[in-house]
């Protein structure tokens, strides 16, 4: 039963991550990830996935997806009919899973955050329905695949798992709530184990959405740069399995980090603006830090929501200013978005396993673009790739709709 | 264990702007009747089941946030201020806000695509912030303002007992004082067309239903949340039928009870809803023969009923059966609550 739950524990169990995968346009898996964010790669091209001709901004961050996918349970019809949203969230499923060493389970829950699902399916549904309302060819395949469930099926059935599935659409703070209620599963004692990410693939009615609103960078994205004009767009996906440290223990695990603390507010200043201060990101930082009973001083790196958009950057920097006090003086801060794009639903789940990488492998990733700090930023900025001491970093991600969401990981060592 | 009430409900429909409007047509059992629904290309039109014009305009739709959003969105407002109407004002109190859907905005993501299609240049920067599936819970955290927790679940109806489910945890954990929950859908033709391509029988409507769940008996309006079963997904391992046979089990022995299932107008569809309750020993009501396919909207409409025959005192006890169409089957269960039932504590 989903109700009544189980009592809560004395002691809410610590959460470790065990597994981790990851895609975005720097390629494929953690090695390929690591490096490029490592020396602050970027990996924007000229859009191909539709006709971007017509856009005032013409580039994006694309995966390119293997020849090949990797072998799984599916069955060959499932695997022949594999949209990009799937094949992208089944790679990095495969890689977190098999890293992690679960065995397929009707128990382990999945908790997914998207925006937008199988959008250019659902895209060419309408063209199809407008061009030629009587072809039924694909159509019903198309309205079943587009949505979101769908795409977590293909996890489910790829990797013999029979548990609930979650699907939250927090904007761009999908990937970081869906970590996030996963960590709160463990916590409360509902889970052991939870397969938790987020994924979003490019599509050409969210791109000319960013591009409608003038949102999106026509020269490069800069995140807190004061020359910053706007965002890039990009697609991926990550995924954890998350479990109690007591499980991992006991199964001999390799442990990658430790998530020690998150929190999610609410901005109602606007659908699509922050408030000018920063007032819920602020909120979602010092909440974050009290679950995990930490401190600001103790954060070593921030990695930002820093989209690259005037307004996003200059309320987040108040917000990091004001959480962060004294410490902003020597707390390095960057945005990955710099790099692979704004990955939307999936940005907070590929950030995640960027922190983890940071505390694994003890550096910061830079933002090359970088030339003139905003004078609002009372924090260094990571500009150049380098090793650091790591030990305790905070991610921040932020929605449309006014979603805040911060998770903190721990280095485990 | 903390027991959880229900302080109110809600509901917009193709019965009216109100839960009692609702129950009414439910009581009536007939089907309510259908309008076509253009389709270009077609001569033939689709059929649904519109949420009628409100008979005075709602007050809610004067709050700036509210002025440019969709349908979807004025559905879910006005059934969720009906659900939390009985609270006393209390601008301390804490509300927690989960609004599940499955097909979303869809008439400004259908006007937004076919103008960005016809020329980027001129796609309108207004429509685009309203076609994300975020959005309706973003007005409706604005119209409460004290909302420290909001959450958007998406999938298919059963995604309303995961909505449930999360409402009651977070009140176990005291981190709201109320939480309520909000199935909407909102209709285009595009949206029957897709429908249609699954189910030729279906019919479809829109609407919202919400629940206002609570930790305080006495803010209870006579009903309390019994059992959430858990999801059971549909994979590989598990059919839709097996699925729907787990959750009716997972229930146990059933006596006197109302039954609220999901049974609509398609036969292939409801098979294994059908199947998963076949020797049903007691009455039963199925809303979306009367009102349509709501998908998500049509499971809280479920939810509604069951709530509202415990509260009235019609059953002790009701449950609402969601078998949603592609991912999972989850069902829950309302008491009644009143007089010596009423403490917070077993």
């Amino acid at each position: 039963m989903n109700f009544p739950a189980h009592p809560l524990p004395a002691q809410s169990p610590r959460v470790v991550v065990t597994g981790a995968g990851i895609v975005t346009a720097l390629g494929l898996g953690w090695q390929k990830n690591a490096e490029g964010f490592r020396t602050g790669k970027t990996a924007f091209r000229l859009v191909t996935l539709f006709d971007a001709s017509r856009q005032r901004v013409k580039t994006a961050a694309e995966v390119d997806l293997p020849g090949k996918m990797p072998a799984t349970l599916l069955s060959a019809r499932q695997s022949a009919r594999l949209d990009r949203a799937s094949a992208l969230l089944l790679l990095a499923a495969v890689e977190a899973w098999q890293q992690s060493g679960w065995q397929a389970s009707d128990e382990i829950p999945l908790v997914l955050g998207t925006t937008s699902g199988g959008m250019p399916l659902g895209e060419d549904y309408f063209r199809q329905a407008v061009r030629t309302p009587r072809l039924h060819r694909r159509q019903p395949t198309r309205a079943f695949q587009y949505q979101s469930h769908s795409q977590s099926r293909i996890v489910l059935d790829a990797l013999g798992l029979g548990g609930s599935v979650n699907i939250i659409s927090n904007a761009c703070a999908s990937g970081a709530c869906a970590i996030g209620q996963a960590w709160e599963l463990i916590r409360s004692g509902a889970a052991e184990k939870v397969f938790a990410g987020g994924y979003d693939v490019l599509s050409q009615l969210v791109f000319s959405g960013f591009d409608a609103l003038q949102a999106l960078s026509p020269t490069r994205c800069r995140p807190f740069d004061k020359n910053r004009d706007g965002l890039a767009v990009g697609e991926g996906a990550a995924m954890l399995t998350l479990e109690t440290l007591e499980s991992a223990q006991r199964r001999g695990a390799e442990i990658l980090g430790e998530i020690i603390g998150y929190a999610t507010t609410i901005d109602r200043h606007h659908l699509t603006q922050p408030h000018p201060e920063g007032n819920a990101a602020f909120a979602a930082m010092s909440q974050a830090c009290a679950t995990a009973g930490v401190t600001p001083a103790e954060i070593d790196y921030v990695n930002a929501h820093g989209t690259g958009t005037p307004l996003n950057d200059s309320a987040e920097a108040a917000a990091i200013n004001q959480w962060a006090g004294a410490r902003a003086a020597t707390l390095p801060v960057s945005s990955t978005k710099a790099s692979v794009g704004h990955l939307l639903g999936g940005a907070g789940a590929v950030e995640a396993v960027v922190c983890l990488m940071a505390l694994r492998g003890q550096w910061l990733p830079p933002e090359l673009a970088l030339e003139t700090p905003d004078p609002v930023c009372k924090f260094p900025l990571v500009t150049q790739p380098q090793n650091a001491r790591v030990n305790m970093v905070l991610s921040n991600s932020f929605g449309f709709g006014g979603i805040n969401a911060t998770l903190i990981f721990r280095r485990w060592a | 264990m903390s027991r959880i009430f229900i302080t109110g409900y809600g509901a917009v429909s193709p019965a009216g702007w109100s839960a009692a409007e609702m129950q009414k047509v439910l009581a009536d059992g007939k089907p309510l009747p259908v309008q076509p629904l253009e389709r270009p290309g077609w001569e033939k039109p689709l059929r649904m089941r519109a949420v009628p014009a409100p008979a005075v305009r709602p007050a809610f739709l004067a709050h700036p946030r509210l002025r440019r959003s969709s349908p979807i969105t004025h559905y879910a407002a006005g059934a969720m201020l009906e659900a939390l109407k009985n609270l006393k004002p209390d601008s301390a109190r804490r509300i927690g806000l989960i609004v599940c859907l499955q097909s979303g905005c869809v008439q400004y993501t259908h006007r937004f695509f076919e103008e960005a299609l016809a020329d980027p240049a001129t796609a309108s920067p207004l429509l685009f912030p309203e076609t994300v599936f975020a959005a309706p819970a973003s007005h409706l955290a604005a119209l409460l303002e004290n909302t420290p927790l909001v959450s958007t679940l998406m999938g298919d109806p059963a995604t309303f007992a995961q909505g449930l489910a999360l409402g009651a945890d977070w009140l176990r954990q005291n981190r709201v004082d109320v939480a309520v929950v909000v199935g909407t859908e909102e209709i285009n033709w595009l949206r029957a067309d897709a429908l249609w391509h699954l189910e030729h029988a279906a019919i479809i409507s829109a609407g919202a239903g919400a629940v206002a769940l609570c930790r305080e008996a006495e803010s209870s309006c006579g009903a309390e949340l019994c059992a959430i079963t858990k999801p059971q997904s549909y994979s590989a391992r598990k059919s839709r039928t097996q699925a729907a046979r787990a959750m009716r089990e997972a229930f146990g022995p059933i006596e006197n009870e109302l039954l609220c299932d999901g049974l609509g107008d398609s036969p292939r569809t409801d098979a294994p809803e059908i199947a998963a309750w076949q020797n049903w020993p007691g009455r039963r009501l199925s809303p979306k023969t009367i009102l349509g396919e709501g998908l998500v909207a049509a499971a809280a409409w479920q939810c509604v009923a069951a709530c509202a025959a415990v509260a009235e005192k019609k059953f002790p006890s009701a449950i609402a059966s969601l078998v949603g169409c592609n991912q999972q089957a989850a069902g829950v269960r309302f008491q009644a609550c009143s007089g010596a039932d009423k403490s917070d504590k077993l």
